[in-house]
């Protein structure tokens, strides 16, 4: 076998973080190389800089594909060569037939005049091998999921790949969707379409790669052979870096039971059958932080906003008592009022008024507390800005100034105080220190010990093992909706979630 | 910080007062110099103010709308449509002024629910269903009109356009002063108001310094107040030595303070903000959004209702015509007032200044005896600038 694809010593600085340190990776022609990692461990940053997104020039190291070093400029560079990438979020225009779309910016046309017959008949041969029985005029919109990853696999023959990539296909499907793609993914191998794919799921792995490469915090660990592929190889190679001490003491004191939630159902707001939590359980104690641990998509997020005031979801079934008595959480207004609130892992879109001052953001949730009868008081929302200023060190001139020109710890920051402003006893954290530096996750966390102390319950959800690890009195595990296990903090450790996660997969029915 | 970086930062703000200062300036001179005429006298300022409050009034509608993200475009057909419900209620059925004018202004609030409605809580863009509105009122104000016009409507119904406030002081001063006759009721009203002015930037300073923000260095906030509190007094003098305070300019007074107060102090109107800036932010910090969109309908309805009869009372007739192209001219003066495209952010104050920019321009024009061609090249540029201005500002 000849070797298709070299990268060697990529590294790739973002502002303040190494994304990928020195990786390399090697891929012989015709086989399926699967990439298996952490969240945030690097794989699609990697296969960023192999597709071109990150041009030639904004990181180290060499590429090196069928013999020639390349220096790619953009996407449309290494599609030129039949590098082909396949994103989770599948980059199809919905409204536009599968033979539009097939063919979008790589037209079957002649001057700029589409040959709409012939479109159409390569349209239905590309359908066939991906074998998919849908007429070349369906709207793509119209379809599942499933279908449409295929389309974007015969997009990508439509290109003539020599190198197809996969980041998470099956991420989105359906049991026997992700069967058939597999299947598929083996017959392309058989006609020498050498494949990439990054997966999480080891029954995955197992049936189509011919190797795996485990990449953890930006550098590769081990290439295993068919034969090395064991669950414990893959789970030690993909958690284990040692754990500083980045976490602050505490000595937990749980106290009386607070939220609990029993038998708790939602399903997908569009899709009406698709069921995304099934029969969800927890529970959290005063005092107490309680994690929840899960990869992308296990339904962490919509488990947290189904919960708060139905933000997420449909057809939501389930009991909710707030320190044993039912209260009802089916509005956002309900839900402050029982006690809860949930600060968001996207603080962005849906925490911070970006264009607002601090203190306008501060007292959102609970303008009632900075007015008499419906009239604003703004010596006192410029007092309560001010006070939370101090308590959580946020650092900045003044309240007035604009959350835009605040660094991601200091939004994070003011988005926290503004659901301490509605004096919640129960938060929900979903991802409290994503995309922020070490120095503001340690300030974060000591917020957090603090608010547990004070005799708050904590929800945190984090896709951070080691966070989940260092800061919980427990960890819940969830995968596909379910909640799939739950550890205490002795018995808590990174392989044992992962196994949970990883023994799960594919039972839920 | 010094006063010129202060002045910078605050750029939009006093931009606006200095161009309408530097407008009004501009017509007084070339009018002066060309026809030899008093652009400031107290006849035109009295003109000025009866011509243009319908546009400030639906201005001030208009800015709850776009700061919640929406447009309206069917306000023009709004105001022909209650104007005509108006003359076939007072001249057609005879019924008196007191019951006609809550009526209107209900079947404003109803039509702006019809729309809001829609763009609440079905989520269908507020472009179109205004935009269906648009043709829907102005259809219905023909038929109601059948296509004629209605009128003359009774004085009392006049009034409302055309009428004065009464002087309280009689004829007294004219008795003391061997000068002009003055309206004694619209020289108080206008001191006072100057004085309240005053005041309040006085307790906003105090209130701005205890907060430990930086106040607006004391002589700018003194220029300033000299410059609104002057051109107050002198346009209370102007029109007091004509007829005193037109009753449109009192309306227009208080709901201009109404509304200020609604943005700028209360929970409601701080969360149509929020709403305007992020709705999903907004939404999952338990603010009922669909709720605001919808009052910020019926709110533009009621006063597109008002507008609608202070034109009829103004033209003393109720034409299928009336308020074509009015949605145009009070769109244009909220985005000259510096509201934000996107929604989130402009302020009253703002928008009644750019309707007066857009006001003065109409009525200097016009004096001058510009083509009804030019003018519309002329307006429309100088809105194109304003939003330029703006965009331009934020990006550096």
């Amino acid at each position: 076998m000849t070797t298709l694809l070299e990268m060697r010593g990529i590294s790739k600085l973002f502002p303040g973080v190494r994304a990928l340190d020195q990786v390399n990776l090697s891929v012989e022609a015709g086989e399926i190389h699967a990439i298996c990692g952490e969240n945030g461990a690097g794989k699609s940053t990697l296969m960023k800089v192999l597709s071109g997104v990150y041009p030639h020039g904004s990181y180290e190291g060499d590429i090196v594909y069928d013999g020639e070093t390349l220096a790619l400029k953009s996407i449309a560079d290494s599609e030129s060569r039949g590098i082909i990438i396949i994103h989770q979020e599948l980059a199809l225009v919905p409204l536009l037939s599968i033979a539009e779309n097939l063919f979008l910016g790589n037209e079957v046309a002649k001057a700029g005049v589409i040959n709409w017959p012939l479109a159409f008949q390569k349209t239905a041969g590309l359908l066939q091998k991906v074998g998919l029985n849908e007429a070349p005029s369906t709207i793509v919109g119209k379809l599942g999921v499933g279908k449409q990853q295929l389309i974007e696999i015969a997009k990508a023959l439509a290109k003539d790949v020599r190198l197809l990539i996969l980041d998470e296909p099956t991420a989105a499907l359906q049991e026997n969707d992700s069967q058939k793609l597999l299947d598929l993914m083996l017959e392309l191998k058989a006609q020498g379409v050498t494949q990439i794919i990054i997966s999480h799921k080891l029954n995955e792995i197992g049936r189509v790669a011919d190797r795996t490469t485990i990449i953890r915090d930006g550098t590769t660990v081990s290439t295993l052979n068919r034969k090395e592929i064991t669950e414990d190889r893959i789970i030690r190679d993909m958690v284990g870096r040692d754990m500083a001490h980045r976490y602050p003491d505490r000595t937990p004191n749980p106290g009386e039971m607070l939220l609990e939630v029993k038998d708790w159902n939602v399903f997908h707001p569009d899709q009406k059958d698709r069921q995304m939590i099934r029969n969800a359980a927890f529970s959290v104690r005063k005092g107490e932080i309680v994690g929840i641990a899960g990869l992308m998509g296990a339904g962490r997020t919509e488990l947290a906003m189904s919960l708060f005031g139905r933000s997420y979801g449909r057809n939501i079934t389930g009991s909710v008592t707030m320190g044993g008595k039912p209260v009802d959480t089916s509005t956002v207004t309900k839900a402050v009022d029982a006690g809860l609130a949930y600060v968001t892992e996207d603080r962005k879109a849906l925490g911070l008024i970006l264009e607002e001052p601090i203190l306008r953001n501060i007292s959102l949730a609970n303008l009632a507390g900075i007015a008499l009868r419906g009239v604003l008081n703004p010596r006192r929302e410029a007092q309560v800005a001010e006070d939370y200023r101090r308590a959580m060190n946020i650092r900045t001139p003044n309240v007035q100034q604009k959350v835009m020109n605040l660094s991601g710890g200091n939004q994070q920051k003011v988005v926290l105080s503004k659901w301490l402003f509605t004096d919640p006893q129960v938060l929900i954290l979903d991802e409290p220190t994503r995309g922020i530096d070490v120095g503001a996750k340690f300030e974060i966390y000591n917020i957090m010990n603090q608010l547990a102390a004070d005799g708050r319950g904590i929800v945190m959800i984090s896709s951070e093992m080691p966070e989940l690890l260092g800061m919980c009195d427990r960890i819940y595990v969830m995968n596909e909706g379910r909640i799939v296990g739950e550890l205490s903090r002795a018995e808590a450790s990174q392989e044992r979630i992962m196994a949970m996660i990883l023994n799960s997969v594919g039972k839920a029915a | 910080m010094s006063e010129k970086s202060y002045l910078g930062s605050h750029l939009r703000e006093y931009g606006m007062i200095m161009a309408l200062v530097a407008i009004v300036f501009f017509f007084t001179v070339i009018v002066r110099a060309s026809i030899d005429v008093d652009f400031l006298s107290a006849q035109n300022i009295t003109n000025l103010f009866l011509q243009n409050s319908y546009v400030i009034i639906m201005a001030l509608g208009m800015l709850l709308v776009i700061v919640a993200g929406h447009i309206d475009l069917s306000v023009g057909s709004v105001v022909g449509f209650t104007g005509a419900v108006a003359a076939v209620l007072t001249v057609n059925q005879g019924w008196p002024v007191w019951a006609v004018i809550p009526a209107c202004l209900v079947v404003g609030g109803l039509i702006g629910a019809a729309q809001g409605y829609w763009v609440a809580y079905w989520k269908i863009p507020s472009f179109i269903v205004t935009l269906a509105g648009m043709l829907v009122f102005r259809g219905s104000t023909l038929w109601l009109l059948n296509g004629q016009n209605i009128g003359p409507f009774p004085r009392s119904f006049q009034s409302l356009s055309t009428g004065f406030i009464p002087d309280i002081f009689g004829d007294a001063d004219q008795a003391l002063f061997g000068m002009e006759r003055l309206n004694g009721t619209a020289l108080l009203i206008v001191v006072v108001a100057a004085c309240i002015v005053v005041f309040l930037g006085l307790r906003k300073r105090a209130q701005d310094a205890s907060f430990g923000l930086t106040p607006e260095p004391a002589p700018v906030f003194w220029i300033r107040n000299a410059i609104v509190c002057g051109a107050l007094i002198f346009v209370g003098y102007k029109l007091a030595i004509f007829r005193g305070l037109p009753n449109v300019v009192m309306v227009l007074a208080v709901l201009t303070v109404i509304y200020a107060f609604f943005t700028e102090q209360t929970t409601s109107g701080r969360r149509i903000y929020a709403l305007g800036g992020n709705e999903k932010a907004a939404k999952l910090s338990g603010i009922k959004t669909e709720r605001l969109v919808f009052f910020c309908f019926v709110n533009m309805g009621v006063l597109a209702a008002l507008a609608g009869m202070i034109v009829a009372a103004r033209l003393n007739s109720s034409t299928p015509k009336a308020g074509g192209g009015f949605e145009l001219d009070v769109i244009a003066a909220v985005f000259i007032g510096g509201a934000s495209m996107t929604g989130g952010s402009g302020k009253i104050i703002g928008v009644v200044v750019g309707a007066l920019i857009m006001g003065v321009m109409n009525n200097g024009m016009s004096i001058l005896g510009i083509g009804i061609d030019y003018q519309q090249v002329i307006k429309g540029l100088v809105l194109l600038a304003a939003v330029i201005f703006d965009v331009y500002n934020k990006n550096k």
